[in-house]
C-alpha cells in the first residue's frame, strides 16, 4: 500500500511537468491551431535562462522565476511576431516544418552561448534534498515542492482566463477569430501574447524539471512525451493537457515498477494508442463539428 | 456632416470586379437596406466595411472620419457591429458569456486593476452585466441565458448573434441576412426587433437581406445591387418598382 502511494507521488510529480509542457502545446494550438513542436526546446531555453539567473547572476529561487519566465514571454512573442505571422494563411504544412527548426535554431543557439554550452548543469533550489515521512510513505520535498508550484500556476491562469480582460480575449480569439476582431478584440496582438504566455508556462515547467533532469541543450525532448499528454487529455482542451499530463506521469511511474524493464519509456504511447482508440477525440475533446 | 458614407467603393478580385462605385449614405436612426441578387456583391461590401477586404478603391466615412486604412478590431472599438448570414459565434460558451464579450470595448481597467479587484474594477462588471441583462431582457433570451450557445436551435443563435452586436452598444449595426434560415414567425419577430432597436435604443441599421416582406416592413430606404453595381436606390416600393430591379430578378422580358 506505502508503495503505491510512493509511486502515486512521484508520477503526479513527474506529470506535473509534463502536463505543464501540454498545456503549452494546447493554449497555441488553440488560438491558432498551429501544433508548435518547439515547446519542449522553449523549456529548455528557460531552463537556461533561470541557470543564468541564478548560478551565474546569483539571484534568489523567487527572482529566478520572475526572470526566466519573462524572458520566454519575450522571446515566445519575438517567434510569434518575427517567424510566424510572416507566413499567416500558409497551409499548417508549412507551420509545422517552421516550428520544428525554431526548435532545432534554439538547441543550437543554446550550444554556441558562453556560459551555456552543451555541458549539464545543476539548478539550485530552496528545497532541499531532504523528505519527510507520513505514516510509511517517504515525501521528498523536491516532489511536494513540484507539485505545489503547479497547482499554484494552475489556479493563477484559471483566474486569469476566467477574469481578466486579456484571459476572456484570449479564450474568444480560440473559439472565433472573426468574431473576436468583430468585438474589438485585437487579433494577432492576442496571438502574441498566447505565445508569449505559452513559453512563460514552458519556462516554468523547465525550472521545475530541472531538479530532476537537470538542465542541457536536449532536455527539451521530454516534450515527446508531453505530447502524448496533450492528445491524451484532448488536445484543444486546458484541463485535459493538465489531467493528461497527470496521467503519462502515472503511468510511466507503474510502468517503471510493475513492467518489464524499458516498459517505462513507451508506456505513454501505449496510453495514447488505448485513449484514441476507445475516445478518439481525446477525454476531454469535443466532439462537436461545425456545421457547412 | 454625414454620419455614414461610402464613397466609389470598389474591389476586384484578380480580374472579376466584385464591387465596382458604390456610394451610398446612411442617415443618422435610418433602416438602410442593401438588396440585390445571389453575387451583387452585398455580404463583400459588409466585408469591405469590416476591413477584412482591403477595398481596391474608394472610402468609407463614419461621422466624416475615413475608416479605410485602419484594422479590423478598431471598427468594433468606433461603434460599428455586426451579424454574419452563417452566424460566427463564441460556440463553446453561454448565452450569457457571448453577450458579456460585448462588452470588450468598454472594459478599460488594466490587468493590475482586475488583480486587485478595485472598486471601480467592480463597478464596471456590474455595469457590464446589467447592460447585458437588458440586452438579454430585449431580446427574450432569458430562458437561455445558461445554456451552451453549440447546443441551441439556428433560430435562437441568429437572436443570440444579434444580442451580442447590441452588447456592443453599436452606433452603426450591420445586419447580413437576418432572416436567412428562420421560419415565418421568428423572421416577424426579427423584423419587431429591428423595428425596436431603431426607435428604442436609437440604432442606425445597414441591412443586406432576401425577405421582400421583411425589407418593406422595417426598411426608410432601400439600395439594389447587381453584379457589384448600384442600379437603384429608394424607397422600397419604388426599388421594388424600378424596371432594372426587376431586370435584375427576373430577366429581361422577351
Amino acid at each position: 500500500m506505502s508503495q503505491v502511494l510512493q509511486l502515486l507521488l512521484a508520477g503526479v510529480a513527474q506529470g506535473c511537468v509534463y502536463a505543464l509542457v501540454a498545456l503549452g502545446f494546447v493554449l497555441i494550438y488553440k488560438a491558432t491551431e498551429t501544433v508548435n513542436f518547439a515547446q519542449g526546446d522553449l523549456m529548455m531555453l528557460g531552463g537556461f535562462f533561470a541557470l543564468t539567473s541564478s548560478v551565474i547572476l546569483g539571484w534568489p529561487y523567487w527572482a529566478t522565476i520572475v526572470f526566466a519566465v519573462a524572458a520566454m514571454a519575450a522571446v515566445g512573442m519575438l517567434i510569434e511576431r518575427l517567424v510566424l505571422r510572416p507566413v499567416l494563411g500558409q497551409p499548417a504544412f508549412t507551420v509545422v516544418m517552421i516550428t520544428i527548426g525554431v526548435g532545432y535554431v534554439l538547441r543550437g543557439v543554446v550550444t554556441m552561448i558562453p556560459g551555456w554550452g552543451t555541458d549539464t548543469y545543476t539548478l539550485p533550489t530552496p528545497f532541499s534534498e531532504g523528505v519527510f515521512q507520513i505514516g510509511e510513505v517517504i515525501f521528498a520535498v523536491q516532489q511536494v515542492a513540484v507539485i505545489g508550484m503547479t497547482a499554484a500556476l494552475c489556479a493563477v491562469l484559471y483566474l486569469f482566463f476566467r477574469f481578466s480582460k486579456l484571459g476572456v480575449a484570449m479564450q474568444a480569439t480560440s473559439q472565433n477569430q472573426l468574431a473576436a476582431a468583430y468585438m474589438g478584440i485585437p487579433v494577432r496582438r492576442v496571438n502574441m501574447m498566447i505565445w508569449g504566455l505559452s513559453a512563460g508556462v514552458a519556462a516554468f515547467a523547465g525550472i521545475l524539471l530541472a531538479p530532476a533532469t537537470f538542465v542541457h541543450s536536449n532536455m527539451g525532448f521530454i516534450g515527446l512525451k508531453a505530447f502524448p499528454a496533450a492528445v491524451v487529455g484532448g488536445f484543444g482542451s486546458v484541463p485535459g493537457a493538465i489531467v493528461g499530463g497527470l496521467i503519462i506521469g502515472l503511468v510511466e511511474a507503474f510502468a517503471g515498477r510493475y513492467m518489464p524493464e524499458g516498459f517505462k519509456d513507451v508506456a505513454a504511447y501505449v496510453v495514447v494508442l488505448v485513449v484514441l482508440l476507445l475516445r478518439p477525440s481525446g477525454i476531454f475533446g469535443e466532439t462537436a463539428q461545425k456545421k457547412v | 456632416m454625414s454620419f455614414f458614407k461610402v464613397a466609389n467603393l470598389g474591389i476586384n478580385f484578380g480580374g472579376v470586379v466584385a464591387v465596382d462605385k458604390v456610394s451610398f449614405e446612411v442617415r443618422r436612426g435610418e433602416v438602410y437596406t442593401i438588396i440585390g441578387p445571389n453575387g451583387a456583391g452585398k455580404t463583400t461590401i459588409f466585408n469591405l466595411i469590416g476591413l477584412i477586404y482591403p477595398a481596391t478603391s474608394g472610402q468609407i466615412f463614419l461621422e466624416d472620419k475615413p475608416l479605410t486604412g485602419s484594422v479590423p478590431h478598431r471598427i468594433a472599438q468606433l461603434g460599428i457591429a455586426r451579424t454574419f448570414q452563417n452566424i460566427e459565434l463564441f460556440e463553446h460558451a453561454t448565452v450569457l458569456q457571448n453577450l458579456l464579450i460585448g462588452r470588450h470595448r468598454h472594459r478599460a481597467a488594466s490587468l493590475w486593476q482586475e488583480l486587485l479587484f478595485t472598486p471601480a474594477v467592480r463597478r464596471a462588471e456590474l455595469a457590464a452585466r446589467e447592460a447585458v441583462e437588458q440586452v438579454i431582457d430585449f431580446l427574450d433570451l432569458a430562458k437561455y441565458r445558461d445554456s451552451l450557445v453549440a447546443g441551441l436551435p439556428y433560430g435562437v443563435r441568429k437572436v443570440v448573434e444579434l444580442g451580442r452586436a447590441l452588447a456592443t452598444e453599436p452606433r452603426l449595426l450591420l445586419l447580413d441576412e437576418p432572416s436567412s434560415g428562420l421560419n415565418p414567425e421568428e423572421t416577424d419577430d426579427m423584423a419587431f426587433w429591428i423595428e425596436d432597436i431603431r426607435r428604442h435604443l436609437g440604432v442606425t441599421v445597414l441591412m443586406v437581406e432576401h425577405d421582400m416582406n421583411l425589407v418593406s416592413r422595417v426598411s426608410d430606404r432601400v439600395l439594389a445591387l447587381n453584379l457589384g453595381t448600384v442600379i437603384a436606390e429608394g424607397t422600397p416600393a419604388e426599388v421594388q418598382a424600378h424596371p432594372a430591379v426587376i431586370e435584375a430578378y427576373l430577366g429581361k422580358a422577351a
